[in-house]
């Protein structure tokens, strides 16, 4: 089909995020969350619903919630209520999950998005909400029967619910990427999707261009990456304008996207749902989140992404495409920063980050995190450059390494002991600069008639000559001089 | 062994050397096999009661032992007792253990009581004569065509039939108070929340309590007393300070209270001629004794069935949902698909009436219906503790029959389960309310059958209700 025929449609696309938070313990009994343990060991009998269990909120899962609600400035509820959400399956233990269905913690709130070429966006909320995750049922080539693993049973989610507010597959990929950045600098989550500790479904209908009455809905589950909840989409729009442009009807149900072929395909229908017969949790008392609570919650808020960005392009000057990558995880930003605590010179403490420490990172396939060279350090050496004992080039390709590995020695010491102190004697410097003048006396005379290009003939020379030790800056301003 | 009344004669003659623990748990022991037809216990732990019984005798002569040695209680199949049996006298808990101590009774075998076993009850604590269970009915031990009430018939019937000094029930719509009247004993439904419900098998968790059956006051307050409190297991147990009951018994004795008598239950054409008559003689004498009681009104009366019936099916509807045949329990042998595993097990674990309470429980939370029953509902039941709580406000106690009649025959209502619910119609107010009620013997019929009457006092305001039940108990 050609782009026209696109252009006749407008999606309209709506998220359901579902991301685990990283407690130590469960959402409603201390069993532990660690992922990969071996199946049935993170369980109690409140995990399992044995008779006579009752739930225990753990209240750092609101908190997780509520820091993620600042983030996005959503109205935070101050009376929580819990409800129950009422369905058999093999991995639901107590036949209902708790959830909150009338009192969502967060109500509204934005969040911006960037998508590849084209404008940001303001996306809005509708609610983020605390709920619990079900176990896992493992059908398993080797076994008739299905077997339950119920150690992420109770493991605490947050629900993140979009307006139908995003329109092109690219703002669905560019919304999730900002969700996995913002949990992971509220350190509320790891962000994974292929564990899936992040989980996305989404609801996409098409509608003529101009129109706004929503087409059917339908909801597509299983796309275990950002890439493919991309593929999934572009996909689902292609085959709705299909059936949309032979006349035939788009059926609301739920589909499941297949990651080899890159097509969905129906589950269910929308008319097969249950009836969840949500009510209240007798169990749980409501939760009321005092204002002392929510300003503590507030006061260890981190900087978040967008604001860095901010800070780095109006503040520092830097390029909003450095501003970015320094951005891009909270770990590499915290180490920039720490690095500008000690030096204003932005610029070179961003190209230090983009270039050597980059390279450096990728090359050992290792996270900042595991870096040896602390900030501190790496302003040691950038101090050595702009002392002009060593070039840039020196610093990053000589200097740099061995500083990752010799963690007692500083820059100097190093420089020294592979002897690469720059020459910034001026009268050694000036003996290189006559020689070079004195060896080439044609080309003096060419460059003294006009030729300035030849300037830098003669520095590659006075510098090759100096064994790239000779300070650049002086040897220019010597042979400006000598050339006249 | 002559039959004790009370744990502080068991303490005077352990103290003094005339009874031994053992001796006294072979004293029940034998009481309960001579019983046996009364089918008061699912399960009796003999040979563990005898050995615990040996190690409180030894406290007790090392002088270590705890408050409530020489207690020997049962404990309502409801109650999560650490390696024992718990069904809820159902058939789809078949074969389940218990893995841990509801805190109740955690705190009553700190104490050094000694458990004798697990009583009979309706299933799921659902009925009002004992005859919904899968162990079959508990006969009344005054009558044994008759039924002991329910839903904690056998717990009712052990302390009657003195197959043990105390047990422990659940009230969730007069469950203790109505056998206790029924078997003449005192059965006591706490204010909401005043004891955890950790490790009580939820009916409706709105509303159930965990109760006491006992033969006097005093053992009733002491068992309150180190039962109650806080607990990290239950979000929704109060904070509100446990007084010492039973030393307050004394200290109280003597006060003079304004007392409400709602009308409506003593004019009812539906109450029966004599209960009607103890009640009003109850009255005259706590009026001889200085007490002022007033009749006042309460028309709301017929609002209290069903708001309790749906609030409480549709709670039930939940909390049974875990019942699956997936973790634990009974599973059916026909259980080929996902379907029909959750089908077979469901239709042949559950009994009739706990079959007919979670589709109606279903019914009213269903989206449809939601708002027209379980949101009116709830909007009732906030009525109904408002105008209680007023009567409160100018009244420390409402005075009211416990049941409508006698303990009826086996079988009498089974045909019309709207009959049966009748029988809860005075007690389900102090649960719809969740305030504190006490069933206390009031003498009998023309048959010899118990009656009861009943106490209802502000929230936490036990210490007040069990030293006026005491004087009520000690009136002519």
């Amino acid at each position: 089909m050609d782009a026209d025929v696109y252009s006749k449609y407008t999606v309209v696309i709506g998220l359901e995020v579902h991301a685990q938070l990283q407690t130590q313990s469960k959402i409603y009994s201390s069993d532990s969350t660690e992922f990969g343990n071996s199946p049935n060991t993170n369980v109690s009998v409140i995990t399992l619903g044995h008779p006579g269990t009752l739930p225990r909120l753990n209240r750092k899962v609101v908190e997780y919630a509520i820091r993620i609600g600042l983030a996005c400035s959503s109205e935070i509820s101050r009376y929580n209520i819990f409800d129950r959400k009422n369905y058999f399956y093999p991995d639901l233990p107590k036949g209902y999950q708790l959830t909150q269905d009338r009192t969502p913690i967060c109500i509204g709130g934005t969040v911006t998005v960037s998508p590849k070429n084209a404008e940001d966006r303001e996306i809005r909320l509708n609610r983020i909400h605390i709920e619990e995750d079900a176990g896992k049922s493992l059908h398993l080539p080797e076994e008739s029967d299905t077997l339950v693993d119920f150690n992420r049973a109770g493991v605490p989610l947050i629900e993140i619910v979009t307006e139908p507010d995003l329109r092109t597959p690219e703002e669905a990929y560019a919304f999730l990427a900002e969700i996995r950045q913002l949990v992971r600098y509220l350190d509320i989550c790891d962000g994974n999707m292929e564990e899936g500790s992040l989980r996305c479904d989404a609801n996409i209908s098409i509608m003529p261009a101009g129109s706004d009455t929503f087409g059917k809905k339908v909801e597509i589950k299983n796309m275990n990456s950002l890439r493919n909840v991309q593929r999934a989409l572009e996909h689902e729009i292609e085959r709705q304008v299909m059936l949309a442009e032979k006349g035939e009807e788009i059926i609301s149900e739920t589909r499941t996207f297949n990651e080899t072929t890159g097509t969905t395909s129906g589950m269910r229908t929308k008319e097969e749902l249950n009836d969840y017969r949500y009510f209240p949790d007798p169990d749980l008392s409501p939760l009321v989140v005092s204002e002392e609570w929510l300003a503590a919650i507030e006061e260890k808020m981190p900087v978040l992404p967008r604001e860095l960005v901010k800070k780095y392009v109006q503040e520092y000057d830097l390029p909003e495409y450095d501003a970015r990558v320094l951005t891009d995880s909270k770990e590499i930003a915290s180490y920039f920063e720490e690095i500008i605590s000690h030096t204003d010179q932005y610029k070179a403490a961003s190209n230090w980050m983009m270039g050597p420490v980059k390279s450096y990172l990728n090359e050992h396939t290792i996270e900042i995190g595991d870096f040896r060279l602390t900030p501190v350090r790496l302003v040691d050496l950038m101090k050595l450059v702009e002392s002009g004992k060593v070039s840039f080039s020196i610093a990053s390709q000589r200097i740099f390494p061995v500083m990752v590995e010799d963690t007692d020695s500083s820059a100097a010491e190093i420089a020294k002991r592979l002897n690469l102190i720059q020459e910034s004697d001026s009268g050694a410097i000036e003996q290189l600069v006559d020689d070079v003048v004195a060896d080439f006396p044609d080309k003096v005379t060419a460059y003294r008639k006009g030729q300035k290009g030849l300037l830098g003939m003669f520095m590659g020379e006075v510098m090759k000559r100096g064994k790239g030790k000779i300070n650049p800056k002086m040897a220019n301003e010597l042979l400006r001089n000598k050339l006249g | 062994m002559k039959p004790y009344l009370s744990l502080s004669s068991i303490q005077n003659d352990l103290n003094e050397g005339r009874i031994t623990c053992v001796g006294l748990t072979n004293h029940y022991l034998k009481n309960i096999d001579e019983k046996k037809h009364l089918n008061a216990f699912v399960e009796v732990y003999r040979e563990e009661a005898l050995a615990k019984a040996a190690e409180v005798d030894a406290r007790i002569s090392d002088g270590t032992a705890g408050r409530l040695a020489g207690m020997v209680i049962g404990l309502k199949d409801v109650l999560s007792h650490k390696d024992h049996g718990l069904q809820g006298a159902s058939k789809i808990l078949d074969t389940f253990q218990a893995q841990f101590n509801a805190t109740a009774v955690q705190r009553l075998l700190d104490e050094d009581a000694i458990v004798i076993g697990r009583n009979n009850c309706d299933e799921f604590a659902m009925g009002s004569s004992n005859e919904n269970s899968a162990f079959g009915p508990v006969l009344n031990d005054a009558d044994n065509q008759r039924v002991p009430g329910g839903s904690s018939g056998g717990s009712a019937v052990a302390v009657q039939a003195d197959m043990c000094l105390v047990s422990l029930g659940s009230d969730t719509g007069g469950s203790v108070r109505q056998p206790a009247a029924f078997c003449g004993i005192l059965g006591l439904k706490p204010t909401y929340s005043r004891i955890s419900r950790h490790g009580l098998i939820a009916y409706g968790s709105s509303f159930d309590c965990i109760g006491i059956f006992s033969k006097t006051v005093e053992d009733m307050a002491l068992v309150l007393e180190i039962a109650a409190g806080p607990d990290e297991f239950d979000s929704t147990v109060s904070a509100s300070p446990v007084p010492s009951y039973s030393g307050s018994l004394e200290k109280l004795k003597g006060k003079k209270y304004r007392i409400a008598c709602i009308r409506e239950t003593i004019h009812t054409d539906g109450l029966q001629e004599e209960i009607r008559e103890a009640t009003r003689n109850t009255i005259e004498n706590l009026k001889k004794n200085g007490h002022e009681v007033h009749e006042v009104d309460f028309p709301l009366l017929e609002y209290l069935l069903p708001t309790y019936y749906i609030l409480t099916t549709a709670e039930a509807s939940s909390n049974l949902s875990r019942y699956d045949g997936v973790k634990y329990g009974y599973r059916s042998p026909d259980s080929g698909t996902l379907e029909t595993m959750y089908k077979n097990t469901r239709t042949e674990g559950f009994g009739e009436e706990v079959k007919r309470r979670i589709m109606l429980g279903t019914f009213v939370l269903s989206a449809s219906y939601y708002d027209a029953y379980y949101t009116k509902a709830q909007k009732a039941r906030r009525i109904i503790r408002d105008r209680t709580k007023k009567i409160l406000e100018e009244y420390d106690f409402i005075v009211l029959p416990v049941t409508p009649t006698t303990a009826f025959q086996l079988g009498a209502h089974s045909a019309d389960p709207v009959e049966m619910y009748l029988a809860d119609l005075f007690t389900v107010q102090a649960n719809v309310t969740g305030l504190p009620a006490v069933s206390i013997p009031n003498g009998s019929d023309r048959e010899g059958l118990p009656i009861g009457f009943q106490v209802i006092a502000n929230d936490f305001e036990e210490e007040r209700l069990l030293a006026f039940s005491k004087e009520i108990m000690e009136l002519e």
